[in-house]
């Protein structure tokens, strides 16, 4: 793997064509850090010029402005924005939806105008300028459901390019009952993933698993790092974690590669 | 003498009218008391969300049983109330069927009219059923009970009495049935009254007419009190609503330049506001209370009507959670309510009643159940927003009392000394690399 950080780019007196944010999840959560790596798979594959902040990336605050604290979210924004704006930076691409509507919607009208771009997005683009071939049967005839992030889904009406992306590895893709607009959440968004839910009949996780396995799939795909978590979670949850993996599209395209 | 009943109808109508209008009145004042909120932007996006959303109802077909029952009794309203002008005119001027005069268009109108009062009719009478016999769970949740559930069906009683008022006014108007011109569905009615002298008809007309109205001037009425007030909000809710993507959250100004001294090396804290330009008394952070919401959330609890797709869709209470976003709207409504009449009881100012939105009709966690995941406002037929409210009511628990649940506080602690939320050394950001 060839990971270069913003101050490289910077000392050699170059621009990275993207810089990869690679989010608190992506950084220190064990599955999600797999995550992070086949994307940076990818990217090298692709002959893709990009940087990383490293240790000069912090939480973006998103998570803290869902839970309602506003000021944390401001001071991140602020502290975040000073580093990207001093990097030039123009385009980002990340794994984690939430950092990408972050990023996208919020950071704007605090200072932080960026091209940002969903990991599913930036896959695409790179298989349809022809800079990305994914030509692997690895998952040919299995069967494939993927499960829609919220804050990819609804909060940004991107649909399409994780379908897109998913088609390439020739696999069957299975729609849940309820998908793209009326997709049920995995139940981690709004800072739920750090906090015990609160009393009801059922966690939230494993009702959007049994929606998964209503589609007999062999692999529920995710494009979120904690919708991952989630779903794995369910998947054990329903003693399934045997013939059923949970896996991100990055991932999956990273294995079709055998990368 | 032959005057008095044009008079008893204007009298009438001027009582209805100015009751209406009385109400019409303190509903704005309420909104009113919401904050202020900029929504003046993108005037020909908003109108035509308004015109899609609805006036096209573009929503509500995605569930097509109820969007398609709901279209038929919303263009019959729309198109059957054409026939009320005339009715007025009747009323006011003695005339019987003044519109009459225009020809055999006349008898294409009724016929419509008519034809719509039918489908109405069974539109409504599906609905009651759903409601009472199918019982769907969104019409059964813990927060339809009571005078909400009433509610649904007090509506449905109207429109069923009313569509068959008109339907009997119509059938026992010997004229009208002798023109045999739209009288689609009435001349099927008219044989119930076979053998009845003509007088007995006439005064089952002219009972049917008068109740007919009166009854419209009552729902007219009753609207301020109901869940069906939706009728006339839909259209400015609809304008109203967000423009944005919805997973992008107000970012507070008021925070916004209390970060920017905290973050700027070169500010003096103890500097005094530069002259002319006084520090405004810091607002509250967050919302407590319906007056805390800006004025279009209180304009969207107006609007609800309580149908509870947003409800439907909440992964909160499908698991079982007490969260529900259509009790969140129902609540900042009947709150706004209270707020209202203890300002009318005080000669026009609010009295404090040691009473607020969070806690007394919204708990702590009824909020902290929510995913902000959208789905409720996605769901929404006309473009209501309860997670705005529920985020601004966190924003207060979190920045005004500190009253997150535990974790949530470790986890922004966390965030606030190593900028993430686990306990990791930013340092180790990039060790990934390497493992």
């Amino acid at each position: 793997m060839t990971i270069k950080t913003m101050e490289q780019f910077m000392a050699e007196g170059k621009q990275p064509e993207v810089l990869f944010w690679v989010g608190s999840a992506g950084s220190y959560d064990d599955r999600a850090k797999k995550i992070t790596k086949a994307f940076v798979k990818i990217l090298n594959k692709a002959n893709v010029d990009f940087a990383v902040l490293g240790a000069e990336e912090s939480s973006t605050g998103d998570v803290a402005k869902r839970a309602g604290n506003e000021f944390l979210f401001q001071m991140q924004a602020l502290m975040n924005i000073e580093v990207l704006n001093a990097y030039e930076v123009k385009k980002i691409v990340t794994c984690d939806p939430h950092s990408y509507n972050c990023l996208k919607n919020e950071y704007p009208s605090l200072g932080g105008k960026y091209e940002v771009y969903h990991h599913t997005q930036f896959i695409q683009d790179l298989i349809a300028s022809g800079r990305l071939k994914v030509e692997g049967n690895l998952y040919k005839g299995k069967r494939i459901t993927f499960h829609d992030p919220c804050y990819l889904g609804r909060a940004n009406s991107v649909y399409d390019a994780p379908r897109e992306v998913l088609k390439n590895t020739n696999a069957t893709i299975i729609e849940m009952k309820r998908n793209k607009r009326t997709a049920l959440c995995c139940g981690a968004g709004g800072a739920q993933m750090f906090k015990e839910p609160e009393k009801g009949d059922k966690d939230v996780n494993v009702l959007r698993t049994e929606d998964a396995l209503e589609t007999k799939p062999n692999i529920i795909a995710t494009g979120c790092p904690y919708c991952n978590t989630m779903m794995t979670d369910g998947v054990k949850a329903k003693e399934k974690e045997a013939e059923i993996s949970v896996l991100d599209i990055a991932e999956l395209i990273a294995n079709s590669e055998s990368l | 003498m032959q005057y008095i009943p044009n008079i008893i109808f204007a009298i009438l109508l001027i009582l209805a009218i100015g009751y209406f209008a009385k109400n019409v009145k303190k509903l704005i004042r309420n909104i009113k008391l919401g904050r202020d909120v900029d929504v003046n932007d993108h005037k020909s996006e908003r109108f035509k969300n308004m015109m899609m959303i609805a006036f096209g109802q573009s929503k509500m077909v995605r569930r097509p049983i109820s969007g398609i029952l709901h279209a038929i009794v919303y263009v019959g309203f729309i198109v059957i109330n054409i026939e009320v002008l005339e009715i007025i005119v009747d009323g006011l001027l003695g005339t019987h069927r003044a519109f009459s005069g225009i020809g055999s268009i006349y008898g294409v109108l009724i016929g419509i009219f008519e034809v719509l009062a039918l489908l109405v009719f069974i539109s409504v009478t599906v609905f009651w059923v759903r409601r009472n016999i199918l019982k769907l769970a969104r019409f059964w949740k813990s927060e339809m009970t009571s005078w909400p559930k009433n509610d649904g069906n007090f509506i449905l009683y109207f429109e069923m009495v009313l569509m068959t008022l008109f339907l009997v006014m119509n059938a026992t108007d010997i004229p009208f049935q002798n023109m045999n011109n739209g009288n689609v569905i009435s001349q099927f009615i008219a044989p119930w009254f076979s053998g009845m002298s003509e007088g007995t008809l006439h005064i089952i007309e002219r009972g049917a007419w008068w109740v007919h109205i009166v009854g419209i001037l009552i729902f007219l009425n009753y609207l301020y009190f109901s869940k069906h007030l939706h009728i006339i909000l839909a259209f400015p809710n609809t304008y109203y609503g967000s423009l944005k993507p919805k997973g992008q959250f107000n970012n507070l100004e008021s925070v916004t330049n209390e970060v920017k001294l905290m973050m700027d090396p070169n500010a003096d804290p103890f500097a005094a506001a530069p002259e002319g330009e006084e520090m405004e008394e810091p607002s509250k952070f967050g919302a407590s209370d319906v007056q805390d919401l800006s004025w279009v959330q209180l304009l969207s609890a107006y609007t609800c009507t309580e149908c509870g797709r947003c409800t439907s869709a909440c992964p909160a209470n499908l698991t079982g959670k007490k969260l529900s976003p259509r009790k969140i709207m129902m609540d900042t409504r009947d709150r706004l309510e209270e707020v209202g009449k203890n300002i009318d009881a005080n000669s026009g100012e609010f009295k404090d009643d040691g009473k607020q939105l969070l806690g007394d009709y919204i708990t702590n966690e009824e909020l902290w159940a929510c995913t902000t995941c959208n789905a409720c406002v996605e769901e929404c037929p006309v473009s209501i927003n309860p997670l705005s409210i529920i985020l601004e009511m966190r924003r207060y628990l979190v920045m005004e009392q500190s009253a997150a649940p535990v974790e949530l506080n470790n986890m922004m602690t966390n965030i606030e000394n190593n900028g993430a939320p686990w306990p990791y050394n930013q340092m180790d950001r990039l060790n990934w690399k390497d493992e």
